[in-house]
């Protein structure tokens, strides 16, 4: 079933981005992450320019984690508080990002930084989460109790000043630690053209000893908010959105987060950061192996962007 | 046979005397002068007709005409990249930039190119993709490079995979021997804007009439409202958008949703 795309200005089969948007979805509500890191390279994939991928991916984004983020709340595991203080952080993250992306391009070696920062982050993040998730797996396999929180140990950063009480996640440490990393996720997430839940998510499991299921809900509550705004940025900057795509894409994803969020609450919580830790390690190496392997062809065209 | 004779004579001697362009008069006509596009648009075909007009001055053409059609897209900017391997890494290492060239060439013709006339009369011409004029940036100049250059042709076939360059030399059908037929196929993914297109008539290597006309490729319908929203009312376009991923979004969960 083609459709042509408005703002792309090219057809494609509305049924193939339909699916798209569904299966990543699917992954989006499982796992709380936005999708963005499996989202644009697919689509890119498919023959939708850059500009358009990246812009249009954003409402897709928004659309998949607020309905996740509904039956997460209706729940009350979403972390309202925590979700405004890395907000802030992640909203100083973004624009620092967005000027470092300008910068990067001038140079002309934006893509090589996107593809070793895909590489680096998923390949740390994903391989971190796999020796921890099979180590969880395997401790509760053998009967001892599987728990992650270890409530007595401090790191450094407890000791900071700022201190708030986040109620839904059970901790009680200094808002400094929280911003940084949301700032980390909004830089990150600006340069990689991704939502940041792949960071967000273990770097609250693992360093802020945040329960898994709280950390799921108040990513996709940040990934919401986060998601609107760049929309809207990319709308009135780059004028690239193309809100057919982005429907297509949006209806598939809200299908997809709805089955996915149950599939996630059924499976155990050590399981399910196994899944995503598999799922970022092989989104990691697929970049890796493009970097190492030769290009079918060396040559390759792109539409010269006007850069200010 | 002496008949045969006596024509070929008297052509070779109107030829010597005549002015080069010959007296041969081209008409063409296009199937369409506007291509609409709508949500179900995938691509087209662009059908051109030309007649070839005669008179008692025609000189006889013993070898036949040539026929190229060639259809140029709206000028765009194109930066071609070389990869090469660094440190284990395949990374770009060179790229040049082709400034206001074709985003789309069709170049076609009722016979292979090297028929038509000699190389540095195809050249003056522009006749064929190689011929055509793609202007590079090279350092604070514009220029043209030779065909041979390796980013060229890698340019050339790069856009041809992807359909918009093409060059195809049984593209035109002569239906008599004064009347033919060239069919433009135009992708799904063929650039907004204005399109040129040239039809020469050639005989033994010179051109003998020249005719160009231009045809647009617009958006129409929703596309088309969708796209000047876009681009005229950016903040509401983008709240819109936003506002659309909340309602799909919150639909999603409460038709789903009843847990």
């Amino acid at each position: 079933m083609p459709i042509y795309l408005p703002i792309a200005e090219l057809p494609v089969n509305a049924l193939l981005i339909l699916g798209l948007g569904v299966a990543v979805g699917f992954i989006s509500g499982m796992f709380g992450v936005g999708g963005g890191f499996l989202m644009t390279p697919l689509l890119i994939l498919t023959g939708i320019p850059p500009a358009v991928a990246v812009a249009s991916v954003p409402s897709h984004m928004a659309a998949s984690s607020f309905s996740g983020a509904i039956s997460y709340w209706r729940k009350r595991l979403v972390d309202f508080g925590l979700g405004f203080v890395l907000l802030s952080g992640a909203l100083l993250g973004t624009a620092v990002g967005v000027w470092f992306f300008g910068l990067l391009r001038r140079y002309g070696q934006l893509d090589l930084v996107v593809e070793l920062s895909y590489l680096i982050m998923l390949g740390i993040v994903g391989s971190l989460m796999l020796v921890e998730s099979a180590s969880a797996m395997i401790r509760s396999y053998r009967g001892a109790p599987a728990y992650v929180r270890r409530p007595g140990t401090h790191a450094w950063f407890h000791r900071l000043p700022l201190k708030v009480r986040f109620r839904q996640s059970r901790i009680y440490v200094s808002a400094l630690p929280v911003m940084v990393i949301g700032f980390v996720v909004g830089f990150l997430g600006a340069i990689m053209g991704v939502g940041g839940g792949f960071l967000l998510i273990p770097a609250l499991i693992y360093f802020m000893r945040v329960p898994t299921t709280v950390s799921v809900a108040t990513s996709l509550f940040l990934t919401l908010i986060t998601m609107l705004v760049a929309t809207v940025l990319h709308a009135v900057e780059n004028r690239t959105v193309d809100v057919m795509l982005a429907f297509i894409l949006m209806t598939g994803g809200v299908l997809g987060a709805q089955f996915g969020v149950r599939a996630g609450q059924a499976v155990r919580a050590e399981h399910l950061r196994l899944l995503l830790a598999i799922l970022v390690v092989a989104v990691g190496l697929r970049v890796g192996i493009d970097l190492v392997t030769a290009p079918a062809d060396p040559y390759s065209v792109i539409t010269t962007e006007n850069i200010e | 046979m002496t008949r045969r004779g006596l024509q070929l004579l008297i052509a070779a001697a109107t030829l010597a005397t005549a002015t080069p362009a010959g007296a041969e008069r081209l008409i063409t006509s296009v199937s369409t002068y506007r291509v609409l596009i709508n949500s179900t648009f995938t691509g087209t075909e662009l059908v051109l007709f030309g007649a070839i007009e005669l008179d008692e001055n025609s000189a006889a053409r013993p070898n036949g005409y040539g026929v190229v059609v060639t259809v140029r897209g709206p000028a765009g900017s194109f930066t071609t990249r070389r990869k090469e391997r660094l440190l284990g890494l395949w990374v770009n290492t060179d790229s040049r930039q082709f400034v206001d060239v074709p985003s789309y060439l069709a170049v076609l013709t009722n016979r292979p190119l090297a028929e038509l006339g000699p190389p540095d009369q195809l050249r003056r011409l522009r006749i064929g993709l190689v011929n055509n004029t793609l202007t590079q940036r090279v350092g604070s100049d514009f220029a043209d490079v030779v065909p041979q250059d390796p980013i060229r042709a890698a340019f050339i076939r790069v856009k041809t995979n992807e359909g918009l360059f093409r060059e195809q030399t049984t593209g035109v059908t002569f239906l008599t021997p004064t009347l033919f037929r060239a069919t433009v196929p135009m992708p799904g993914i063929s650039p907004i804007g204005g399109y040129e297109v040239e039809t020469m008539l050639l005989a033994d290597g010179n051109l003998l009439a020249r005719e160009r006309t231009a045809i647009e490729v617009v958006k129409t319908g929703l596309e088309f409202s969708l796209a000047q929203a876009a681009h005229e009312d950016r903040l509401v376009y983008g709240l819109a958008t936003a506002l659309l991923a909340l309602a799909t979004g919150l639909a999603g969960s409460l038709l789903f949703g009843r847990d």
